[in-house]
């Protein structure tokens, strides 16, 4: 009985029913929270170019408020225009925008969200522009968050995540000692002409220009993943820079 | 009250002729699997994860939990259907718990603990892979009850767990100067403590996981023939 093709049949589909029932019951209870994990993911990352959220300690709800206090939010495309809705006509919201999704479209048909990050007695002031970035380390995928001062002249902070960079080495850019160093660099020069910044290689290397950001020993490669990721993404957030910053010279802009 | 104690008594007394709930034989499914049977450094299962997920401490904790989780729930499930499930189609039975139970356990971390959930979101998938688990339905939860398989479940899920953390214990010490992401060197005085990059990567896994059999073998005095 217990063998036999009939039994097998029926055994194995009540198994099917019971372990795919289990299974979508699981998965539609815990859809809320895991939105909301992933959601929290997001605006933290954003948030901590232009703040240190660690060591201010909010509990998820309390980053989620300040997030939508703070930050306001908008797609532009790679001429810098406004996208507000997709081609199914419906709109777009910038924290949803699958960066990774985009990076493998070529850059003119990429989406390119832009965070606002406002001032805080809500005058409609932008204090700083984050601008999600992405590229390839040595392992493996690398990607942030780059905040440029309103005039879009100084990098005002980063915040830094990778796939598989080695710990130790490579991995050191997801942290505030690495990123910190690229507090208050500028990102074009005196003609305004967009230079982007650039690790260099080894540590401890002295007399940093502006454009320059000092290396981390043992992880060359890594930087050079960084710094093609920020040349790449400042290249082209530029027509949307050049707009806002007025007139289409950064030269003046940054006067 | 006192006829609660009078119960209790006469229950025992019933329930004397079966074994005890922790008798020798039932202790032994749980220690066994801990040092002489141990399904790592004895049987040589579950290496794969065990040099993946083992570069520091906090996922590898995160990791054993959900293999106890898995193997104690899937011996324990599948034991009592042990009766039930045709044995031609037995596998396929053991391997749908299997990856059942594993999908749960990768839901409700990306529900609760999205952070562990992009560290080790593949390594979780991957215990449907793990050697160890499937190892001892086969050969334990088919044929033997639902509690002495629960216990068995939980002596390899232990036995497998202690051995990646000690793993992962001496791999964060050197490899990256830190226990649980505390900088123990730093604390202690010491700056500057020259982290080996041997043990970040997975040689330095297979490393720690030699001199680990190496020193429980000369203990155990277990040769393999």
């Amino acid at each position: 009985m217990r063998q036999s093709n009939t039994y097998i049949l029926i055994f194995t589909a009540a198994m099917t029913v019971v372990v795919g029932g289990l299974l979508s019951l699981a998965s539609q209870a815990l859809a809320p929270a895991q939105k909301k994990s992933i959601e929290l993911d997001t605006k933290s990352a954003i948030l901590a170019s232009v703040m240190d959220l660690e060591s201010l300690n909010l509990e998820g709800d309390q980053v989620l408020a300040l997030y939508d206090k703070r930050i306001e939010s908008l797609v532009v495309n790679i001429e810098g225009k406004p996208v507000e809705t997709n081609e199914k006509g419906e709109p777009i919201v910038a924290e949803n925008v699958d960066i990774l999704k985009n990076y493998k479209k070529d850059p003119e048909e990429r989406l390119y969200p832009v965070f606002k990050y406002m001032s805080e007695d809500s005058q409609g002031e932008v204090t700083a522009y984050i601008l999600p970035v992405y590229g390839a380390g040595l392992w493996n995928s690398i990607w942030g968050y780059v905040a440029l001062d309103n005039g879009f002249k100084e990098i005002v902070g980063v915040s830094y995540g990778h796939a598989a960079e080695t710990p130790g080495l490579g991995a050191r850019i997801a942290t505030p000692e690495i990123q910190d160093r690229y507090r208050g660099k500028e990102i074009f020069d005196e003609s305004g002409n967009l230079v982007s910044v650039t690790m260099l290689k080894g540590e401890g290397n002295a007399n940093l220009g502006p454009h320059e950001v000092d290396g981390m020993s043992g992880a060359t490669l890594t930087g050079r993943g960084v710094n093609d990721m920020l040349e790449n993404y400042f290249s082209y957030y530029k027509a949307y820079m050049e707009k806002i910053a007025g007139g289409g010279s950064m030269a003046s802009a940054s006067m | 009250m006192s006829t609660e104690t009078v119960e209790k008594e006469n229950q025992e007394v019933l329930q004397a002729p079966s074994e005890d709930l922790l008798s020798k034989r039932r202790k032994r499914l749980i220690t066994d699997p801990l040092n002489e049977d141990n399904p790592i450094t004895v049987q040589v299962l579950g290496i794969c994860s065990a040099l993946a997920i083992t570069v520091q401490m906090e996922p590898t904790l995160i990791m054993s939990i959900a293999v106890v989780f898995v193997i104690v729930f899937a011996n324990l499930i599948i034991s009592l259907l042990r009766n039930l499930i045709p044995n031609r189609v037995r596998i396929i039975v053991q391997l749908a718990v299997i990856a059942t139970l594993v999908t749960l356990v990768s839901e409700v971390l990306k529900a609760y603990s999205y952070e562990m959930y992009k560290i080790l979101g593949a390594f979780v998938g991957l215990i449907i892979t793990n050697c160890i688990v499937m190892g001892r339905l086969e050969a334990f939860a088919m044929g033997n009850k639902p509690y002495d398989s629960l216990l068995d479940g939980l002596g390899s899920g232990f036995g497998y767990a202690w051995i990646i953390l000690v793993v992962a214990f001496f791999r964060e010490l050197f490899g990256s100067a830190s226990i649980f992401g505390f900088d123990v060197f730093a604390m202690a005085g010491i700056n500057n403590f020259p982290t080996n990059g041997l043990m970040v990567d997975s040689i330095g896994a297979f490393m720690v996981l030699g001199i680990l059999i190496w020193v429980q073998r000369s203990k155990t005095g277990y040769v393999e023939h």
